[in-house]
């Protein structure tokens, strides 16, 4: 039996998926490791976590497309696709139905508004600056001392949200630092900082005209003070699904097996 | 009579105590940290142990800088705008246009003979084109702010940095190291991208000469030169650059201290 692959080579988190070559099945194994600064060597090590994953020999892996930003230092790939194309495919094919897909990477925060078929109509990128994205978060929590994924929780406790009027991810450090030395507490703070990229994030998914059902893929969404912020300021619910930060690996795989199957169409007919 | 200035920055605190003849006779520098209070007051003792006098000796004292309200000592507050161009100008007595980058704002600023301000602008939205994206770069590299200037000046070949991001110009960073290009080309590269945003800065209240360059970034020589080299014109700088606001500052104190100004303290004790 063989497979493809699907990897995400993100700015923080570099992500793989595998899929069964020739069936129409999902996700057999999935992969996810700190891209750092050596992108080919991030994509080899996703891989093998999710071969490790599925019990899967490397050498049963035929076609591998690559998407993210570092798609092209991949050096394995057979394909490189745009990350929106895949994030999109990814997207739908875990949570069905969507219209408007909201993705929020470590740098970048991108609005999708869909075709029932995954086919992308329209799309806005945040990708200059890091005042609506993962990294904003990251930020403020490091200046805070609280651990990543302790900022949901501690956010779902706050009773009275303390905002945070920085933009820039490097001076709401600041900001936040001379917040705690007026009294302000840690889950107040973060709530604040939920609240105020997800006025930026609203905004940016209002472009793209904002029909639901909506849903929000990325490592962002495994944050449920964020999410439930999010909910409560576009009015309408967010669909997510547990795989949602592998959407953009599962659409290249998708994207990827799919292409490999026109491929071999195309050979055996010639 | 000794009149002292003290400057409470978004980095580093600073003070100065001159004595009546307006010479500098006291120093004091310390990073501001949470506690703005005992930061003043630590930088006003630090001072006055170099000048080799007591506390009480002092006849007036100003705060400026972002954190001047706060400052224990001090009997009134001039914004760093004022005390910059005031401090400037008694420096370098033929500056009529200043460039002040700190830790988290640059600020382009227009002054009289006397040192009084006439203009000025500042980029206080993001971090990007301040002391910060500077100490961003130097941190992914593993060297100490005061290492990165020295370095820069051995470039040989251009490199440009695109992000304006300091958040994401780490990524880029990382990514010009793993693609084997030379540090000393990619700090070349964070400098200018700091000196072109300073010249759009000082175009907006037009330049004239001669040009002084202030905060504590002023002390780095990758930075003076590359702005030289932007702004096609002889750049004053000097080893108190980082000390301006607080010199400024310590100039309205003894100004006042000579006016008969008594000090608020006396006052209230009678």
């Amino acid at each position: 039996m063989n497979f493809v692959a699907g990897i995400d080579v993100g700015s923080r988190m570099t992500k793989a998926v595998l899929l069964a070559a020739e069936e129409d099945g999902g996700i057999l194994g999935r992969g996810k490791v700190y891209t750092h600064f050596d992108l080919n060597g991030a994509a080899e090590r996703a891989l093998e976590a999710a071969l490790a994953e599925a019990d899967v020999a490397r050498d049963r892996v035929d076609y591998i497309a690559a998407t993210g930003y570092g798609r092209y230092q991949v050096g394995a790939r057979d394909i490189q696709i745009t990350e929106i194309t895949c994030h999109a495919r990814g997207a739908v094919e875990l949570i069905p139905d969507l219209v408007t897909l909201l993705d929020v990477g470590a740098q970048n925060a991108r609005a999708i508004r869909l075709l029932p078929n995954g086919r992308v109509v329209s799309f806005r990128m945040n990708d200059k600056c890091a005042s609506g994205a993962g990294r904003f978060i990251e930020r403020v929590a490091g200046a805070l001392e609280v651990d990543l994924g302790q900022v949901g929780p501690l956010a779902m406790t706050a009773t009275e949200p303390c905002p945070i009027s920085s933009i820039c991810a490097v001076l709401a450090e600041s900001e936040v630092i001379n917040h705690v030395t007026n009294g302000e507490t840690i889950p107040d703070i973060l709530q604040g900082t939920h609240e105020s990229i997800v006025d930026r994030l609203a905004s940016l998914v209002r472009q793209v005209n904002l029909e639901p059902p909506f849903g929000l893929t990325g490592g962002v969404a495994n944050n449920r003070a964020l999410v439930h912020a999010l909910e409560q300021r576009l009015e309408m619910p967010v669909r997510l699904h547990r795989d949602s930060e592998y959407a953009g690996a599962l659409g290249a795989a998708l994207l990827g097996r799919r292409r490999r199957r026109q491929l071999r169409t195309a050979s055996a007919v010639a | 009579m000794y009149g002292a200035g003290i400057d409470v920055g978004s980095t580093q605190t600073k003070c100065v105590v001159l004595d009546g003849n307006g010479e500098i006779v006291g120093r004091g520098l310390r990073m501001t940290g949470a506690d703005v209070v005992k930061a003043s007051e630590q930088v006003l003792e630090q001072a006055c142990a170099e000048a080799g006098i007591e506390t009480h000796e002092i006849v007036y004292t100003i705060g400026t800088g972002y954190g001047r309200f706060r400052v224990a000592t001090g009997d009134d507050q001039v914004t760093e705008i004022s005390c910059h161009a005031k401090g400037a100008v008694h420096l370098f007595p033929g500056t009529r246009t200043i460039l002040d980058i700190g830790g988290q704002d640059t600020k382009a600023i227009k002054t009289n003979a006397r040192g009084e301000v006439v203009d000025f602008c500042m980029n206080d939205k993001c971090a990007a084109g301040t002391g910060r994206f500077l100490a961003a770069a130097a941190e992914v590299m593993g060297l100490d702010v005061s290492e990165i200037g020295p370095v820069a000046l051995k470039s040989t070949e251009e490199l440009k940095i695109t992000n304006v991001c300091t958040v994401f110009v780490e990524s880029e960073i990382l990514n010009q190291l793993s693609r084997g290009r030379k540090r000393e080309d990619i700090l070349a590269g964070v400098h200018r991208s700091i000196a072109g945003r300073s010249a759009s800065l000082l175009r907006r209240v037009g330049v004239e000469e001669e040009l002084t360059f202030t905060g504590g970034v002023a002390r780095n020589p990758g930075m003076v030169a590359a702005v030289e080299r932007r702004m096609k014109m002889k750049v004053n700088a000097s080893e108190d650059s980082q000390f301006m606001g607080a010199l400024g500052a310590a100039l309205f104190a003894l100004e006042r201290a000579m006016a008969g100004v008594r000090r608020k303290e006396q006052e209230v004790q009678g």
